[in-house]
């Protein structure tokens, strides 16, 4: 009798393994419920320093340049603050992406090891590398939205087209996110080269892809680097969407280079997520 | 065989120039708890993650739950728990969560996960933690929330690796406790550890691995009837005073000198002790006891278990 109430007694059917789309969504659901009970820890890397950039760029240096000649010039006619906005959003999503695919990959091998509990079940390397970098863009899609409104509040929203700044600077972010989960992916060591990928990749990114001025302003022989960062070409994109400014040929352009990167780096992260849960 | 859970025929695992598994066969029944006995890096964590179909093997067959894990490794898991050698819960979510996020992996519905949730709580003893982080929790609390976890799709094979290691002797009989009334269930078992009270206490069957191959094969006991006497004298002496081997011979049937003292096996330690007195022999200290797995693995491998 006493056996009889401990004893675990719901069961179902023997289990099956889920598809391979339902796996990706348990991988993205698992995050998820992490995030509504831990999110408050992030809300301050993801929310807060996006705004410290909007007000100390967008409304500290907007002001001194607003009574320069040449800055309409420069920002095709448009307040500094809007033209600067859709690329702030796009810098957004690159640093979070840059943020959540280092450390946070690593400990699911190394330190927490959640991905090796993962794989114990039906879930494969493969859905579990797809599954973080979907849920990924679905956190920055949603801290890009709450950014998105104090950019309105402050004024830096002139058309609903920023509503397609949003979705260039998810793809952007995503864009990032897929190569840099690959490469924390491969890593043996506790994460020292995420430094480097910080100092000597991330933040010269965000000084040289035309966030702040435009590419044009730098050296004829710097702007090639502006060319491969993705961060140019999602800041193009999300400006475009934004002051209505795009020629069709250079949106294809951006739009097939951020997808290029997103699909190799997605293929490179599911072969590392593969090899290192199944050696 | 063919009903086996496992079957595993010249099985082998290479890593580099490092072959971890070198070819073994093993057979698992259904109901039974079957045991990988053997000191660190003798192969036992390297098959048991074959079988658990998160390793590919290099060469050999491998059957689970009739099924080959190269070809059906998520199906295969779908049946599986297990209970990996560190524990890899998500520290930062409660007990509960733990539970329920890792019953959807298997994509079980929500309503379900949650009732089970509940009854492995009661399970595991850990209903009053139930909303506490999992951080703070002591070690051997972590270790039944593995083991909670690992039940959650009711799975038809339990993958144990090193169960209770570093855990407190407390801890450890709860567990053991457990398992055994998994295994009254009628839920198989394979576990492997390199404690041999360990192995004695739960295993129906077990096999000795040293190197990547098995050594010896069977239950316990017959394991010790055949490689070992029915009792062992321990004894210590002063290190100047210490006899060579050969001079012990003649009072036991086969004498194993370690470090810190003289093993002679013997089928009756008292009459051994005796002798040995009336020789003129004086050890510091003597101790007659039974034999175990630990000196099944010292006649076999010629080392001890744990070192």
């Amino acid at each position: 009798m006493a056996i009889e109430e401990r004893v675990p007694a719901t069961r179902l059917a023997p289990a099956t393994a889920p598809g391979w789309v339902h796996g990706v969504l348990l991988v993205v659901e698992s995050f998820w419920r992490w995030y509504r009970r831990n999110w408050r820890a992030t809300a301050v890397s993801s929310v807060l320093q996006p705004l410290l950039f909007l007000l100390a760029f967008g409304l500290g240096f907007g002001s001194l340049i607003a009574s320069r000649p040449g800055a309409e010039a420069a920002t095709g006619g448009v307040p500094y603050l809007v033209w600067l906005a859709p690329a702030l959003l796009a810098m957004s999503t690159v640093q979070s992406a840059a943020f959540e695919m280092t450390y946070p990959v690593l400990s699911g091998f190394k330190w927490q090891r959640v991905y090796l509990g993962m794989a114990a079940t039906p879930l494969t390397g493969a859905q579990i590398a797809v599954g973080h970098l979907v849920w990924v863009a679905a956190k920055m899609t949603l801290t890009g939205a709450v950014y998105l409104v104090l950019i309105a509040v402050f004024g830096g929203a002139a058309s609903i087209g920023v509503l397609g700044s949003l979705a260039a600077a998810v793809l952007t972010g995503a864009a990032v996110a897929a190569p840099v989960m690959a490469f924390s992916a491969s890593r043996e060591d506790e994460g020292a080269a995420f430094n480097a990928l910080f100092r000597f990749v991330v933040l010269p990114m965000t000084l040289f892809s035309g966030t702040f001025f435009p590419v044009a302003a730098l050296p004829a022989w710097v702007q090639p680097l502006a060319w491969v960062s993705p961060l140019w070409h999602g800041t193009e994109l999300a400006r475009a969407a934004a002051l209505g400014t795009g020629t069709a040929g250079a949106v294809l352009g951006h739009l097939a280079y951020l997808a290029a990167l997103l699909a190799v780096g997605t293929g490179l992260s599911v072969r590392a997520f593969t090899r290192r849960l199944a050696p | 065989m063919g009903d086996g859970l496992v079957q595993a025929r010249d099985l082998r695992k290479r890593f580099g120039g490092f072959e971890a598994v070198r070819g073994i066969d093993v057979d698992v029944a259904q109901g039974e708890v079957f045991g990988f006995l053997g000191p660190n890096g003798a192969g036992k964590s390297s098959t048991m993650r074959m079988i658990a179909c998160v390793s590919p093997r290099t060469s050999g067959s491998l059957q689970v739950l009739g099924m080959d894990p190269d070809r059906e490794g998520p199906r295969i898991r779908a049946r599986l728990g297990v209970v990996p050698q560190l524990d890899n819960l998500d520290t930062e979510l409660s007990v509960r969560e733990n539970l329920e996020i890792y019953g959807r992996y298997f994509g079980l519905p929500r309503r379900h996960v949650r009732a089970k949730a509940a009854e492995l709580l009661e399970f595991a003893r850990l209903t009053e933690r139930a909303e506490d982080r999992v951080e703070p929790l002591s070690g051997g609390m972590k270790r039944r929330l593995t083991i909670a976890r690992s039940l959650v799709n009711d799975p038809e094979l339990l993958l144990l690796d090193e169960p209770t290691t570093g855990l407190d002797p407390q801890a450890r009989h709860l567990l053991w406790e457990r398992l055994y009334q998994l295994k009254r269930e009628g839920v198989t078992q394979i576990i492997t550890t390199h404690y041999m009270d360990e192995a004695e206490q739960l295993c129906d069957r077990l096999v000795v691995m040293d190197g990547g191959v098995i050594v010896a094969e069977g239950s316990p006991a017959e394991l010790i009837e055949r490689w070992s006497t029915r009792e062992v004298l321990e004894l210590r002496f002063l290190p100047e005073e210490r006899p060579a081997a050969g001079d012990l011979e003649r009072y036991a049937e086969r004498v194993e000198l370690l470090p810190d003292r003289a093993l002679l096996y013997t089928a009756d330690g008292e009459r051994s002790q005796v002798a040995l007195h009336a020789a003129g022999l004086r050890p510091l200290s003597a101790l007659v006891r039974r034999s175990t797995l630990e000196d099944v693995f010292l006649r076999l491998t010629g080392r001890t278990l744990v070192d």
